[in-house]
């Protein structure tokens, strides 16, 4: 109980903390004089980046290096670190030309390779670098090995024993997932099978979701709410569930029995319907995720952006707009906090159903 | 827009480390907890069941004790009852044989009185016939020296005779 509360606090306080570093970039902004962009600033919190920016004080950028890896038909393999870039300002150079990471423009954050006039060679190079994403995807990876590999020790270690630890919390999910999630979608006989895949799935989303929303290192990143990420997450479920799809299955698909014959011949509407909803069901997938994660993330940062914007026209309004804008943002987190535990739920009930559906015995 | 763009990077390193990390964890985590789950649940299982059964045999055991309590308390009531009826029919016979015996004595000691008395009454008859004849003899030597006396104590012995 102590414990949960002392994680309640650190998680205010680090929103202030943050709150506290935005500002000193914002005052840097009204310095110079330069109009704050609301939409960039909130983009270049939930897009991904070259590096992993912390903070920002007295105009300096705090940010943690990431390695850049790149493949050019032109020259080759390329290994440095994203530093060499000086956030943008300087170019990389190499024997027979340079790489810049472009700040504006149709590549924005993407880099380019330039020649030896400097000129930009339009084929960008194959970026295979470790982003912000890729470092807090590995991140929480390595998270799920420590804790996973750990709980499995404690169970062969207390084999036939009552939980203990960390061991109760991931137990209560485990079988959730398998009670609530697996056994009623799948069937009895079939969800152990596929249970890895869920559990994978459910833990992953769920730990991404959260890590998301701590704003410090190493969270923040914006992992579940990007379209690769459930892109790949969403194809995953696909190949699970038409690799593991019976005859009847298909059958539905391209013969749905019960279906007059006119719907199927000459037109075939329905089974072109079914074809259709093969693809659209990991598509939906895919965009759930996307969209909820990343609306929340646009939210909450949406309500701190409101107290630089009204900050930029009298500092004493944007002291006034914080009294709104904080409570709005921690009610936010919170409610991001379940979206967290919903969405991954949702995704994996979801998986769940639709391998239910393929491996479902003719009847 | 930016929020869309395909990463060729991202998607390379998460399949990448998604899968090995996938395939680390099904192997050391995922398939162990869920067996670990598993075999526990059996194993609690098992032991309601078996609880479940020594349950139903305690109950059957009470059920036999009792069974058996009642059993012997019927048998208890059933040696009381035919130990008083043999002690009253002990009492009875003694009773029976104890007043047949009496009778008997009586009637032995009643049949010896009898005897006893013929035996005397003999003895008596004996002696008195053994002094009559003495006395007679007397008497006959004193009067039959007298023919007249003679006749007149035969007839008053004989009409004396009679009379005994």
């Amino acid at each position: 109980m102590k414990k949960s509360l002392l994680i309640v606090l650190l998680f205010i306080l680090s929103q202030g903390i943050i709150l506290a570093t935005e500002e000193q970039h914002s005052s840097e902004d009204h310095a110079e004089k330069k109009e704050f962009n609301v939409s960039s600033f909130i983009f270049d919190h939930i897009t991904d980046s070259h590096e992993w920016h912390i903070a920002t004080y007295k105009g300096k950028h705090i940010s943690i290096p990431l390695p850049i890896i790149l493949y050019s038909k032109n020259s080759g393999w390329h290994f440095f670190m994203s530093s060499e870039f000086h956030h943008g300002h300087s170019d990389y150079s190499f024997n027979g030309g340079k790489l810049r990471l472009m700040l504006e423009g149709e590549n924005k954050g993407k880099i380019v390779e330039l020649d030896e006039e400097e000129q930009e060679i339009s084929q960008l190079p194959i970026d295979l670098s470790i982003t912000k994403n890729v470092a807090a995807l590995m991140i929480s990876l390595a998270i799920m090995l420590w804790i996973f590999i750990r709980v499995a020790k404690t169970y062969s270690q207390q084999r036939g024993r009552a939980p203990t630890g960390l061991q109760n919390f991931i137990e209560a999910i485990v079988i959730f997932i398998r009670e609530e999630v697996a056994k009623p979608s799948i069937g009895e006989k079939k969800h152990e099978r596929f249970m890895p895949y869920l559990l994978m799935v459910f833990f992953f989303i769920l730990l991404n979701n959260l890590l998301g929303l701590i704003p410090l290192f190493p969270g923040g990143a914006n992992v579940t709410g990007n379209i690769n990420i459930t892109f790949l997450l969403a194809i995953l479920t696909f190949l699970t569930t038409n690799l593991s799809s019976n005859k009847s299955y298909w059958k539905h698909i391209f013969n749905a029995p019960g279906v007059p014959w006119w719907l199927k011949f000459p037109l075939p509407i329905i089974p072109m319907v079914e074809f259709l909803g093969l693809l659209s069901k990991p598509f939906a997938l895919m965009i759930r995720l996307f969209a909820n994660i990343t609306a929340g993330h646009i939210i909450i940062l949406a309500f701190y952006c409101l107290i630089f914007f009204f900050g930029n026209i009298h500092y004493t309004i944007g002291l006034g707009t914080s009294l709104f804008s904080i409570p709005f943002t921690i009610f936010m987190t919170l409610l991001e906090l379940l979206v967290a535990f919903v969405q991954a739920f949702i995704f994996t009930l979801l998986s769940a159903t639709f391998i239910g559906a393929a491996v479902e015995e003719q009847h | 827009m930016e929020l869309l763009n395909p990463g060729i990077g991202l998607l390379f390193w998460m399949s990448l480390s998604f899968g090995i990390v996938f395939f680390i964890l099904k192997k050391f985590a995922w398939k162990p907890i869920l067996n670990a789950l598993k075999e526990r649940e059996q194993s609690i299982d098992n032991a309601l069941k078996s609880a479940d059964k020594a349950k139903a045999k305690m109950a059957e055991m009470q059920a036999g004790n009792q069974r058996i309590m009642k059993e012997a308390q019927k048998e208890k009531d059933q040696l009381l009852k035919e130990a008083k009826e043999i002690k009253k029919k002990i009492i009875s016979d003694a009773k029976e044989e104890a007043s047949l015996e009496a009778v008997k004595m009586i009637e032995e000691a009643k049949r010896a009185i009898e005897n006893e008395k013929a035996t005397a009454l003999n003895e008596i008859k004996k002696q008195v016939a053994d002094l009559s004849i003495t006395i007679a003899e007397k008497v006959l030597e004193k009067e039959l020296s007298d023919p007249k006396n003679q006749e007149e104590m035969v007839d008053d012995m004989l009409s004396k005779l009679k009379l005994n």
